[in-house]
């Protein structure tokens, strides 16, 4: 299970990368995994604003449907439009080209009540026990 | 090859009637038009002609009957086999429900005949709201809402307006981890934030989980008893307790009542609210069989916010109560799916109270009969005692590179329906078994020998598993292509 170090995590399997000012979000490498094949993706409208913890979108498989929530407040400037056609892009490639949604954040300082890799890591292993 | 049903014989293939046409071929002789069909022509403006003949297909008689005589031999249904669908209770229809409400005085009544004119089946819609009240406990019954989903809804929205007419009607409804997807959405379409609980480690809801999540802003709590795990809630007085003393209200899902008839009523639980599914619990065809019904139970308190109109009776006779100035108004056209009602009244009326009782004791026993034999096999992940359903997880077929829905579709080789998979959401690779009361001990172990060779052949021989099934019409479908690409008519498969 890929849990790429510079990145922080979400006990609901999001993962969020800081570039600047701007944050990245996307769904783990575990989630896609125990999803399955993604079949759609439900995004939020661009400009739209959502507590932590909100649900922004949600990704649906085979399986089953499952939100997809804010890591912290702020609000949507970007969507990941190739997602809408091109979904299975979230199972190929999960912290690149699968990223969902950029969020200006409204207090970066959110961050911090995040996961690091490791905790993450600790937090799967015990949930996948 | 064993005999066993379903598992040997002949198949054919069968493409759509349209591929079945050949140009001039006819089935019967049509009469002429009677009538100046010219002047009917030109009474017709022109741009509401036509001036090509309609694709349809041109077919002889024997040629049709075939066609959908081989299509009906496809379909796996409760009157070909064992359909343990879990949480969904694939149960016996019995043939006298048919044909009961077949018979002429519910049949050809009209929905406009006035109150005078229809008293017997005034009285059946009375008498059946008395029943249901008995066996769940509540003090009143509506029978309109025209499947359980519509009776969550109605029981909701009268919990809506319970509050409401207490001056505020709240923000949120609080809903266990184990619940039933309709119960979130029952809860949005009202107009209130779905909030999840979690359920403790044994599967059940535990009273601090709902004091934590409880405050003033909770209409309602939405409990399933037993839950979708197959367990029962035994903390239900005590987190009615909770969520009464901030003001809410207690839901029961009653999806699940067929494990408890004459043993233990709802209504003395401390539940203010529940919809009844009467194809689950009284013997109705599910969906596809026909349509729903799925009736609300309510305590005194909720009682003037019932839909329209409410069937009442008066010195012997029967007539509709539309003078109801709380009521939440009209759900569904006329009184709900009245042939529905026959089917469950006769079915009521036929196993009587002993019988109800018995029918869920029998459900309970055959679903803990293939738990008993089937542990081992398969991993329990929780191991409280089961009532009407028993959930499985994929634990012990993960190591061997098999899913849970590699079983499902080996099943389907076997004769099988398979048991519901993925649900409840809470157990990873679930599979949700369901017998019910109406199978025998033959077929139980038919269903349990071939899970347990299911079983071996995931350690032996997976790629068995993986490319099952073979002996259906057709083999494994690509799921996840028809998602992403569905092809939804026949223009699109020749595109």
């Amino acid at each position: 299970m890929n849990i790429p170090s510079e990145l922080k995590y979400t006990q609901e399997h999001e993962w969020v990368r800081r570039d600047e000012s701007l944050l990245t979000i996307g769904i783990t490498d575990y989630a896609q995994t125990e999803l399955g094949d993604i079949v759609n993706v439900e995004f939020p409208e661009e400009g739209e604003h959502f507590k932590k913890d909100e649900a922004f979108g949600a990704v649906e498989s085979v399986k089953a449907s499952s939100e997809v929530f804010m890591p912290v407040s702020g609000k949507v400037v970007e969507i990941n439009e190739p997602l809408l056609d091109s979904p299975e892009i979230i199972n190929e490639d999960p912290y690149e080209e699968g990223w969902m949604i950029r969020v200006e954040p409204d207090d970066p300082s959110e961050l911090d009540s995040l996961m690091d890799a490791a905790a993450y890591e600790r937090y799967v292993k015990e949930e996948s026990e | 090859m064993s005999t066993a049903s379903g598992r040997s014989g002949l198949v054919h293939a069968e493409p759509l009637i349209i591929e079945r046409s050949a140009p001039g071929r006819v089935g019967c002789a049509l009469p002429p038009p009677l009538g100046d069909s010219e002047q009917a022509l030109r009474d017709i403006p022109e741009s509401y002609l036509r001036s090509t003949p309609p694709d349809l297909p041109e077919v002889d008689e024997l040629t049709v009957v075939r066609h959908f005589t081989r299509l009906s031999v496809w379909n796996h249904g409760i009157d070909t086999g064992m359909y343990p669908l879990g949480s969904c209770t694939m149960k016996h229809n019995p043939r006298i429900n048919e044909r009961l409400c077949r018979l002429d005085g519910f049949a050809s009544l009209h929905p406009y005949a006035p109150a005078d004119l229809c008293q017997g089946a005034l009285q059946l819609i009375w008498e059946l709201q008395g029943y249901l009240a008995e066996i769940s406990g509540f003090a009143c019954t509506t029978l309109q809402p025209a499947a359980g989903a519509q009776g969550e809804l109605t029981g909701v929205k009268m919990i809506r307006a319970f509050h409401k007419a207490r001056g505020n009607p709240r923000k949120k409804v609080l809903v266990p981890d184990t619940a039933h997807g309709t119960n979130p959405a029952t809860s949005s379409l009202s107009g209130y934030q779905a909030v999840e609980v979690k359920s403790g480690p044994e599967g059940v809801l535990l009273p601090d989980a709902v004091r934590a999540a409880v405050d003033e802003d909770v209409a309602a709590i939405m409990v399933t008893n037993p839950n979708t795990l197959g367990l029962f809630e035994e903390h239900i007085r005590e987190i009615a307790e909770i969520v009464h003393a901030a003001g809410g209200l207690v839901y029961c899902d009653g999806a699940n009542l067929n494990s408890m008839m004459g043993v233990a009523r709802p209504g003395d639980m401390g539940i203010d609210v529940m919809q009844f599914n009467l194809h689950k619990t009284f013997s109705t065809p599910h969906g596809g069989g026909g349509p729903g019904s799925g009736p609300v139970g309510a305590s005194a308190e909720l009682e003037p916010f019932l839909p329209l109109p409410v069937v009442k009776e008066k010195g012997g006779r029967f007539e509709l109560d539309f003078d109801r100035p709380q009521s939440i108004g009209r759900i569904k056209s006329f009184y709900g799916n009245f042939a529905v009602m026959v089917r469950a009244y006769t079915y009521i009326r036929e196993m009587g109270a002993a019988g109800l009782k018995r029918a869920s004791e029998m459900a309970v026993l055959n679903a803990n009969y293939v738990r008993a034999r089937l542990e081992g096999c398969y991993f329990l992940p929780y191991t409280r005692r089961s009532m009407h359903e028993v959930v499985f997880s994929d634990k012990h077929l993960e190591e061997h590179g098999v899913s849970t829905m590699d079983v499902a579709k080996r099943l389907l080789d076997f004769g099988f329906h398979p048991p519901t998979v993925y649900f409840p959401l809470v157990v990873h690779g679930a599979l949700m078994i369901e017998p019910t009361e109406s199978e025998s001990p033959e077929t139980l172990d038919a269903f349990v020998e071939s899970m347990k060779a299911i079983s071996e052949e995931a350690a032996r021989d997976p790629e068995l598993l993986k490319s099952a099934p073979r002996r259906t019409v057709v083999g494994r479908l690509d799921e996840v292509q028809a998602a992403r690409e569905p092809v939804l008519t026949w223009r699109q498969t020749r595109e």
